[in-house]
């Protein structure tokens, strides 16, 4: 393949493999009965079970699944790169007509690259550090027979990169990975995975680390990129909404099994498996498509939302319906008192480094809002937009360099330390992290003891009654008191977090990112309990996030943060429905499923 | 990068400053008039204590004492000993044989240690990396002297391969054996390193790329994966290399080597307050510089460093 | 393996740009039957496994190493010897008849006799309590002013962490055995508990870089913050919260090192500035097989293989302590 005077735009014609000519109409890869297992310390525990899949030329289909579907394990399996112990104990694997299980290392290293390439979840950590990207990109080239001169092959690595939409390529390829953002890795990981033109792209999660703007752009080009060059896609990702707008044929996996198959439209008007129900009734990008065509429709919200919900069952229906019908009931009611206002708040961080010329970081920059008791607030940016930071300064966890941030009418910063200690009982945070925000040694008892014991509430009979009592709030049963962090899975730390912040009973939780890191019908099933918590409580939601779906289901008012300014502040429907901004409307558009047809989301 | 050079050179000013300011007070604290045990059974007349005493200044107040020696430090002036030879002279002539025993007991340990690490690291688990460990183990268990006399023994009387001593003006050869004692408990340290570095990158997500990209095993063994685990080993070596040379003084005397060690010995034990605190603080310099090195050379090999 | 093919759908009219109006074969709707107990209650937590914490769960991991039962043997033998060494052997170790020296073995004494005809396997019994002593003294003083030190500078940070790293610095820059020579030398009673002083004094860097370290990153994770919000003192969340999460690898460290500095003091005594003649210990009777290494190496053997099994052991312990409590090891 000499490609070295390829434009950097390639032409229409698809490249073939090596001396095969492509037959759109023959599987180009068929995965037959696969199983996948892997050796560990209490035995063989089998990852993939029997599954099935079929990819044409030139088409994408996505495998979507939750962690631990083995949707990756599939993936991997298929350029034999499966991790640590596993291997393919059962199946075939058969790409172009050959079969891949039991080929030769040497026969693999043939193939990786040239004919199947892939492009992996976490940009941050797929370079290596010590390489300039150019390089990394120059030894993709070579290790599939590119052959030509250093001039020829720095002006191909340059022209890959450029293909692959990073400005100013001939430049950035000799700077290292940490010189780039994480648009920018993935880029140069896009341009490495297409380097050789496989006939295949594996794409791992492609976007899931990145902003959500610019997941948008990098999902674009990579589709016209593909499509451009008649590469198939293999896409894995855990958003239905996303799999169903970027593949023609999604294949749901859950526990290592093949759920569902089918075409996309088909499997999200009419999925089949209980499993599936679910995931179209509960993922945020799905559901609040639902939300924005009911609402649209001027149709009754509930009705038609607990429509897309009718299918799954009872206990986890969550439901965009009850959280519409929530802020149904919500609207009417007349304006509340605010518990937290916060005014020009300013926060600078000072810069060291760099020796002269050392300035000073605007990490929150005039920012003003307020949360009214019972009522969510959303505030909503990707990263460096100061939202963490705002909610830090909320907390009185960080002094604001200027500005006030009022709390029932009191200043924060102005309150002595026995007042302040007072204070820390009414607003109480739940963290983005659910391995990080819990202490690993102690038990879900003493974790939840801490708050009542360092404000010493109650006698120790009256603590442990308390404990019950917030377990149940948070759907737990109360034996999970004598559990340690590590037995519970994320979903359950975050639920325990949720107990501790309550443990005190506070007027106000800030909600920093605390459902972005769980899978999605465990999401839906925290946020359905936030929401019955609100109800029952009159809680007040801050709740922090870079994910503008979350927010239509559970925020009553938003705030858009851009590199530390507030760019739109309004009602949640407001900005849903006419947002003024530009940014905003990048934000929107962002999610993904925003491109499926009205109908295909109704169900 | 300059910025970053700049700050390690600021830093090691004060570990320079506390470092001899540590040893000299270590030794000027020692119990006992040196000058009064000069001359024997009988002592010198007092007047000669006076003068001695005056010429090495050790009738001025502690601190005065150690500017005037730091001072000499930067001239070049280390003063004389007792017997009046220039200390200058006499570290001239131990340093040069225990830094080549030192680069050679660091050479072998790389070597050595990143070859042996690197297999190990490859075939975790396996039959070599388990052999590897348990011997890395013993190494580090049995003293240097102990492994020292053993090869002696071994090597240098049954099987006569080597020089049993070094002795005076000794070469590469009659070298060899001391730099292998000197080297083995950082050999198994290197190696365990390695070993360690090797396992973590095999499974870090740039190597899986590199695969993915059709990369050979071979090509994806050296350029990524021993690579990227060299940077913590070459720290290791970097301070090593100080401490070898600190620890030589066993491995010198086994060896009968004239080296630092020995003079420094025999120094401590008639009380050559000069000649130890001259000796000990080239060793401390060949330590801060080492590391000094080993920085810029970390940042050589982890672009990430250099911004910093 | 029961598959339901599906194809009345509705939405089969409604194609995506790319797709065929059709799905081409091996491309149909088909949907797993659902079986029964496959899918369950979202996220349930599990009540039949016994509760196990992070200590907990390590001394699981542990208990199933081997190495961990030879490892713990050794040591515990060791400390037995090392406490009560008339146990093990009933011969004076300071009774030494000349008229026996460098004598094979022979009933009642199975290591034989050294050079100054005393009872190699008395003595080899009796030098346990030396090295023993010595060797947790060391490393018990080096866990607590390494620990304090590194603690105060990570937690603290600012001015606090710049200088304590610099005095850290300063004492790793003085080659341990060369310090301990230095000092040694003048110190005028050698004791257990000096020799114990002098390698703490310069040997509690490592330990200090360590705990810097960890608890630099410990102090970043979410529930430190999460108990500044409930009001709690920054004194108590480094004793409460960032300590107990820091220790797993300074434990590492000090069961490594307890080895290290057994080594250490036998180096000393081997140098003759350790502990003094008078005291049995492995290293002076190394120091003292020397002399005859070439005719009788059997008793240097003996006193250097006690003080080798015993290094092995702790270090052996610290691998298996450090596999058992390293949560990257731990998921493999």
């Amino acid at each position: 393949m000499s490609t070295s005077s390829t434009p950097a735009r390639p032409s229409a014609t698809p490249p073939a493999g090596p001396g095969t000519p492509l037959d759109r109409s023959v599987p180009l890869l068929e995965v037959r009965g696969l199983e996948v297992s892997f050796r560990t310390a209490v035995g063989e525990v089998q990852a993939v079970r029997g599954a099935d899949l079929t990819v044409y030329p030139g088409q994408a289909v996505a495998i979507v699944g939750e962690s631990g579907s083995g949707k990756s394990t599939t993936a991997h399996a298929i350029i034999d790169l499966l991790p640590g112990t596993g291997r393919v104990t059962g199946g075939s694997i058969r790409f172009g007509g050959r079969e891949l299980v039991g080929l030769g290392r040497k026969d693999v290293e043939r193939l990786r690259g040239a004919q199947i390439g892939l492009v992996p979840q976490d940009p941050m950590s797929n370079l290596n550090p010590v390489w300039r990207v150019g390089t990394q990109v120059d030894e993709a080239l070579r290790a599939n027979g590119f052959t030509g001169s250093r001039a020829d092959r720095s002006r191909r690595v340059a022209e890959l990169l450029a293909e692959a939409g990073l400005p100013d390529a001939g430049r950035r390829a000799k700077q290292y990975p940490h010189e780039f953002s994480g648009g920018m890795r993935q880029r140069a990981l896009i341009a490495i995975g297409l380097a050789s033109r496989p006939q295949l792209l594996i794409a791992d999660e492609p976007t899931s680390a990145l902003d959500v703007t610019v997941q948008r752009q990098i999902l674009d080009h990579l589709e016209g990129l593909t499509q451009d060059l008649g590469t198939a896609v293999l896409l894995i990702t855990h958003d239905l909404g996303l799999a169903a707008e970027r593949a023609e044929h999604l294949v749901v996996m859950y526990r290592g099994q093949v759920v569902e198959s089918g075409p996309a439209r088909q499997i999200l008007a009419d999925p089949q498996h209980p499993y599936t129900r679910r995931l179209v009734s509960s993922a945020p990008s799905l559901a609040s498509r639902r939300i924005q065509v009911a609402h649209e429709r001027g149709a009754a919200p509930a009705t038609t939302a607990r429509a897309g919900a009718a299918g799954s069952s009872a206990t986890t229906a969550v439901g965009a319906a009850d959280l519409l019908a929530h802020h149904a009931g919500e609207a009417e009611a007349t304006p509340r008192e605010a518990i937290v206002v916060a005014e020009h708040l300013t926060k600078v961080f000072p810069l060291r480094g760099g020796g002269r010329g050392a300035s000073d970081f605007m990490a929150v920059d005039d920012v003003s809002f307020s949360l009214a008791r019972g009522r969510t607030l959303a505030l909503v940016g990707e990263s460096g937009s100061g939202k963490s930071t705002a909610a830090n300064m909320v907390l009185g966890l960080l002094e604001p360099t200027s500005g006030t941030v009022r709390f029932d009418g009191q200043d924060v910063a102005a309150l002595d330390r026995r007042q302040q200690f007072a204070f820390r009982r009414r607003i109480q945070p739940v963290f983005q992290n659910p391995y990080g925000s819990l202490d690993p040694q102690y038990s879900v008892y003493r974790s939840l003891e801490e708050p009542l014991r360092l404000h010493k509430v109650g006698t120790p009979k009256e603590r442990e009654g308390r404990i019950r009592e917030l377990l149940d709030m948070v759907a737990l049963p109360a034996s999970t008191m004598r559990r340690f962090p590590n037995e519970l899975s994320g979903g359950q730390r975050q639920r325990v977090a949720v107990a501790r912040a309550l443990a005190l009973s506070p007027e106000v939780i800030v909600l920093d990112e605390a459902v972005s890191a769980l899978d999605v019908l465990v999401q839906a099933q925290v946020l359905e309990l936030l929401a019955g918590l609100q109800e029952e409580l009159g809680l007040a939601y801050l709740f922090i996030t870079h994910d503008l779906a979350v927010v239509r289901q559970i925020a009553d008012a938003v705030v858009v943060m851009r590199q530390g300014k507030v760019v739109e502040h309004a009602s949640t429907d407001e900005v849903f429905d006419s947002p003024r901004e530009q940014y905003t409307r990048d934000l929107l558009a962002a999610i993904p499923g925003g491109g499926l047809e009205a109908e295909a989301v109704r169900g | 990068m300059r910025w970053y050079i700049g700050r390690r050179l600021l830093q090691v000013v004060p570990v320079f400053l506390g470092a001899t300011l540590l040893l000299y007070a270590l030794v000027f604290l020692r119990p006992g008039d040196p000058v009064a045990a000069l001359g024997g059974e009988r002592g010198l007349p007092e007047a000669v204590q006076e003068q001695i005493r005056a010429e090495f200044n050790l009738d001025q107040p502690f601190l005065v004492q150690y500017l005037l020696y730091l001072k000499g430090i930067f001239t070049l002036d280390f003063g004389v000993t007792f017997a009046g030879r220039d200390v200058l002279e006499v570290i001239a002539q131990a340093l040069p044989v225990t830094f080549q025993l030192a680069l050679m007991a660091l050479l072998i340990e790389a070597v050595l240690g990143v070859g042996f690490g690197l297999l190990a690291g490859l075939r975790k688990g396996g039959v070599f990396d388990s052999t590897v460990l348990v011997l890395s183990l013993l190494v580090i268990a049995v003293p240097t002297f102990v492994i020292g006399f053993v090869l002696q023994i071994v090597v240098g009387v049954n099987l006569g391969w080597l020089p049993v001593t070094a002795g005076r003006d000794p070469d590469v050869v009659s070298l060899l054996m001391p730099a292998v004692v000197l080297a083995a408990t950082s050999f198994a340290y290197v190696l365990r390193l390695t070993r360690t570095s090797v396992q973590e990158n095999l499974s870090a997500d740039f190597v899986r790329t590199a695969r993915a990209k059709g990369l050979s095993r071979g090509q994806v063994t050296t350029r990524h994966v021993l690579r990227n685990s060299l940077i913590p080993v070459v720290t290791f070596l970097g301070a090593d290399l100080g401490a070898l040379m600190g620890g030589a003084i066993v491995t010198e005397g086994i060896f009968n080597i004239r080296g630092v060690g020995g003079t420094l010995y025999d120094a401590i034990t008639r009380g050559e307050n000069a000649t130890v605190v001259s000796l000990t603080t080239v060793l401390v310099l060949v330590y801060i510089v080492a590391n000094l090195v080993v920085d810029l050379l970390y940042a050589a090999l982890d672009p990430r460093i250099r911004y910093a | 393996m029961p598959e339901t093919p599906h194809t009345a759908g509705p939405a089969a009219t409604a194609g995506p740009a790319r797709a065929p109006r059709t799905p081409r074969p091996g491309q149909e709707h088909v949907a797993r039957a659902a079986d029964g107990g496959g899918l369950g209650a979202v996220d349930a937590v599990s009540t039949t496994d016994a509760p196990a914490g992070f200590w907990r769960e390590a001394w699981r991991g542990m208990r199933r190493r081997p190495l961990f039962w030879v490892s713990g043997a050794i040591i515990v033998l060791v400390l037995l010897v090392a406490a009560l060494p008339d146990l093990f052997s009933a011969t004076d170790p300071r009774s030494c008849v000349l008229a026996n020296a460098l004598d094979g073995p022979t009933g009642g004494h199975p290591f034989g006799f050294d050079r100054q005809g005393c009872d190699i396997f008395s003595r080899t019994m009796h030098g346990a309590r030396a090295s023993v002593t010595v060797g947790v003294l060391t490393t018990a003083l080096v866990v607590v002013v390494g620990t304090l030190v590194g603690a105060l500078a990570g937690y603290f940070g600012g001015w606090a962490d710049t200088i304590l790293s610099r005095v850290t610095d300063i004492f790793f820059a003085i080659p341990l055995v060369l310090a301990a020579i230095v000092i040694m030398s003048i110190s005028r009673d050698r004791t257990a508990l000096t020799v114990a002083l002098v390698l703490a004094s310069f040997g509690w860097t490592n330990i200090a870089r360590i705990t810097r370290g960890t608890v630099m990153s410990v102090k970043t994770n979410e529930f430190v913050t999460a108990a500044r919000s409930l009001g709690m003192g920054r004194t108590a969340i480094l004793f409460r919260h960032v300590l107990p999460n820091a220790a797993a690898p300074i434990i590492v460290y000090a069961t490594v090192a307890l080895g290290t500095f057994i080594v250490a003091e036998a180096t000393l005594s081997f140098l003759g500035i350790g502990l003094p003649p008078s005291t049995v210990s492995w290293g002076g009777d190394i120091s003292q097989a020397q002399g005859a290494i070439r005719t009788n190496p059997e008793i240097l053997f003996y006193p250097a293989g006690a003080l080798a099994l015993t290094v092995l052991g702790f270090i052996m312990m610290g691998d298996v302590v450090r596999d058992a409590l390293d949560p990257k090891a731990r998921t493999r």
